[in-house]
């Protein structure tokens, strides 16, 4: 467990107007690792995995402070553009939502508006490369053309993960990702999550201890908008330090 | 089971209680009361729809087709005097119409349109010409209303017995001795009946005054009771004239059914056709009636039953525009079969005129292309900017509430208003032409962003924010998110809010009278800063017009701006359905 740092946060705090929903947190993210936020509902996870890109400055009552650095840069920087930020920190929202368009545009668009492929069989390389990384590409490749909608709910999710990796993020955060699947949707989302973890940093939000047991090598424990305890999912599940840990990975409360 | 009261058993649900039936049914029933309510809601919709619809289609019908007289005329080939070559060949076709009167009311019977009609056929170089070219002449408005039996039908009456005639001078003098003009007779005197009523009202009305005079003689003195004896004598005067007139009618009604009694134009209009002419009776008694031929006879000779009819037509002469004269042609025509009635396609090419046989809905057709294209082009861009603007990017602070109340403020303002600001900015300071559907086009685009901008505002907010978060997601700025995601989902709830909007200016008069618009333009308009007119303010202007004709003409141009207004809504709908099936 050596992978290098991708995040270093240090004393982050967050507001929503005058609620403080993140208490002065301090973590270090690694690459090419999966790390889990777990914790109970409205403790922060979300929140503070949405500070990783940003998609907080959307709401305009919110407040970020502290220091986040991707790579040692400053993402809170006046340099630094959001939009551009999103590119290198993909997203994966708890509802699947792919665009109302076809299969081909759902995974095309990250690339086009960027401008990564050059030609026509460029974005078509992209395209079958990201659904053949989510595992989608047996499953979509004579159908490119049929709306993204029509898929099913575990498919639209892998449909998402393509759609984001497609802009060839570094890091890929994801917000409760399977919260919406059916356990046999959510199995094969998983198994695509801990395959990605080899390539990506990757940041998953759930609410199911099992699962940060199952696919992460890292977990985060938030209660009440503090960061209560990181270390190694082994450690954390086997021998937690805090007594609030203990007691919710043993299922007292939660 | 002391506790019964406090602790009821288990098993009696309080749902399954008596009370609880009726509560039930008491909820049914209100429910198919609603569902009642609905069904006669959307019946009495259903049944004025269907109302407006037949009436405004039965009455455009009319205006479907128009009248044409088929005679001979004679064209030179560098012809240009085609009113004079109608008149000529109403002459050669109707020798016997001499005189003044007789001639006037015989050209009475063409419409200008018929020498226009000529003119544009030698401009196309179709004019036939020649000393006796067959030709089709439009017929005038009053002439072709009475074809349409617009001032009621003549009633023809089956001969009764032979019917002997003589000459008296230019007149006949027509003899049944069957008594086949007693009905004739009876209608005269009927029609005097309601006259000698109608004097006898006003003679009691003179008495009223009189009585209401003499009721204040003893209060009045010196001149003033001179002036009310002098008002009482004028009033008494009046009253025995009337009453004279009323007694002079009675003479006339009670005098003997032998006598022949003079028929005036107040009085209904009795034609007797007879070898191949047409009579018009002046003086009628049972037996016997003195003629005028408005439509020479072929000869004199005495007619057999079954070979002449006698024909009523109850308006009086008075009452119509359309006279005795020109009856009697017509019907002549028609029995020659030289009245076309055909498909009045003119209607569609050409423009506003004072004539309503000639008068077409083009100009205010195109009048309202020009002036909806300009409200769309500046309506629609900037009402989904202004809304893309609000609701994606101005910051939620007093200012952006202070808009957002103001615009929908402006949406409740009333047109005329917005008419009133056209004229004041638009044309008095900016010196935009006047009548122009650049002009109106302006004032209707302002009248109708508010409503684009609501509509497009509440479309732009029903779009799922997950799909914004999505694009966001994957590095989309918000310039993109908008244009790539949310407009093309919001675009079919906009593009009904422009509809709505479009459909709204499209029917709107009121703030056009006031930028000059209702002027009478016979032009069709070439580019959006010409004089134009628009079709609610023809519909207006035709419905305004004296002229009786204008009527089914008014219902056509309502006919061709629902159908405009369908045209409009169903190029939006196929517009939203193309969007819709991105999805």
């Amino acid at each position: 467990m050596t992978d290098p740092i991708k995040f270093h946060c240090k004393g982050v705090d967050v507001w929503y107007g005058d609620t403080q929903a993140i208490r002065d947190n301090d973590i270090d993210i690694h690459d090419k690792s999966v790390t889990a936020f777990i914790g109970p509902s409205g403790c922060g996870k979300s929140t503070f995995l949405r500070c990783l890109n940003r998609m907080n400055d959307t709401i305009d009552i919110c407040r970020v402070t502290g220091t986040l650095l991707l790579d040692g840069d400053d993402i809170y920087s006046r340099d630094v553009d959001p939009v551009q930020l999103r590119a290198r920190v993909g997203m994966v929202f708890q509802k699947p939502n792919p665009f109302p368009k076809s299969i081909y545009d759902n995974v095309a668009y990250g690339p086009r508006i960027h401008g990564l492929a050059r030609s026509k069989a460029d974005l078509d390389g992209i395209v079958e490369e990201s659904l053949n990384a989510a595992g989608l590409w047996d499953e979509v490749k004579d159908r490119l053309d049929f709306p993204g909608t029509g898929l099913s709910g575990g498919q639209q999710q892998r449909l998402c993960i393509a759609r984001a990796i497609a802009t060839k993020p570094e890091v890929l955060l994801m917000d409760e990702p399977c919260s919406a699947l059916d356990p046999i949707a959510t199995e094969t989302v998983e198994e695509l999550i801990s395959g990605l973890g080899e390539r990506y940093c990757v940041v998953i939000v759930t609410h199911s201890m099992q699962q940060a047991n199952r696919i992460s090598q890292r977990t985060a424990f938030f209660h009440l908008g503090n960061l209560v305890e990181y270390d190694t999912t082994t450690a954390i599940f086997s021998t937690p330090q805090d007594e609030r840990t203990v007691g919710y990975v043993s299922g007292r409360f939660g | 089971m002391t506790d019964a009261v406090s602790a009821p058993p288990l098993t009696a649900s309080v749902h399954s209680t008596p009370e609880a039936a009726a509560r039930l049914k008491k909820r049914r029933a209100a429910e198919t009361r609603l569902r009642a309510y609905g069904m006669i809601a959307i019946g009495l919709a259903a049944l004025a729809l269907v109302a407006l619809l037949w009436n405004i289609v039965s009455r455009t019908m009319n205006a479907a087709t128009e009248h044409y007289i088929s005679i001979d005329a004679e064209i030179e080939p560098d012809e240009d005097d085609f009113l004079g070559v109608v008149k000529s060949a109403a002459r050669d076709a109707f020798p016997y119409a001499s005189g003044r009167s007789a001639k006037r009311e015989l050209y009475g019977l063409f419409s200008d349109g018929a020498a226009d009609d000529m003119r544009r056929a030698q401009e196309d170089g179709t004019l036939q010409t020649g000393a006796a070219v067959p030709m089709r002449f439009l017929m005038s408005d009053t002439a072709d209303l009475y074809m349409r039996g617009e001032f009621g039908e003549l009633e023809t009456q089956a001969s009764a017995g032979m019917l002997t005639i003589a000459a008296e001078g230019k007149d006949f003098v027509l003899t049944s001795r069957a008594g086949a003009f007693a009905d004739a007779l009876g209608r005269a005197k009927a029609g005097l009946a309601r006259e000698a009523v109608g004097l006898r009202r006003q003679a009691a009305r003179q008495g009223t005054g009189i009585a209401a005079l003499q009721a204040r003689l003893p209060d009045v003195t010196g001149l003033e009771r001179e002036d009310t004896l002098g008002q009482i004598e004028r009033f008494e005067g009046a009253r025995d004239r009337l009453e004279g007139q009323a007694a002079a009618l009675d003479a006339l009604i009670t005098a003997d059914r032998d006598t022949r009694l003079e028929l005036t134009n107040r009085m209904a209009s009795f034609f007797v056709a007879v070898n191949g002419g047409i009579l018009k009776l002046s003086e009628v008694s049972a037996t016997t009636a003195l003629a005028e031929p408005l439509v020479p006879m072929a000869g004199g000779e005495d007619a057999a039953n079954g070979e002449w009819s006698l024909r009523i037509l109850d308006r009086p002469e008075i009452g119509r525009p359309v006279k005795d004269r020109q009856i009697a042609i017509l019907e002549t025509l028609q029995q020659e079969g030289r009245v076309e009635k055909v498909a009045n396609w003119k209607f569609f090419s050409l423009s506003d005129s004072t004539q309503p046989e000639i008068a077409g809905i083009k100009g205010a057709l195109i009048g309202s292309m020009w002036t909806m294209l300009v409200t769309f082009c500046l309506a629609f861009p900037i009402g989904v900017s202004a809304a893309i603007y609000l609701e994606e990017f101005a910051p939620k602070n007093w200012f952006t509430d202070f808009i957002e109340v103001n615009i929908n403020n402006l949406a409740a303002v009333p047109s005329i208003v917005f008419g009133l600001l056209g004229l004041a900015v638009f044309i008095n300071f900016f010196g935009v032409p006047r009548s122009s559907p650049l002009a109106g086009g302006l004032v209707l685009a302002l009248m109708t962003l508010p409503t684009v901008i609501i509509a497009a505002r509440a479309a732009i907010r029903a779009v799922p924010p997950s799909i914004r978060w999505a694009a966001m997601g994957i590095g989309a700025s918000r310039t993109q998110t908008v244009f790539h995601h949310v407009l093309p989902l919001a675009m079919p709830g906009i593009l009904t809010g422009t509809i709505i909007g479009m459909a709204q200016a499209l029917g709107e008069t009121a703030p056009l009278l006031m930028i000059g618009m209702v002027a009478f333009i016979t032009a069709v308009p070439e580019g959006i800063t010409d004089s134009a007119t628009v079709l609610p303010v023809q519909v207006f202007n035709w419905a305004n017009a004296s002229e009786r004709a204008f009527d089914m003409r008014t219902a056509a141009a309502i006919a061709v701006l629902l159908a405009f207004l369908v045209v409009m809504n169903m190029v939006a709908i196929i517009l939203r359905k193309r969007f819709e099936r991105r999805w």
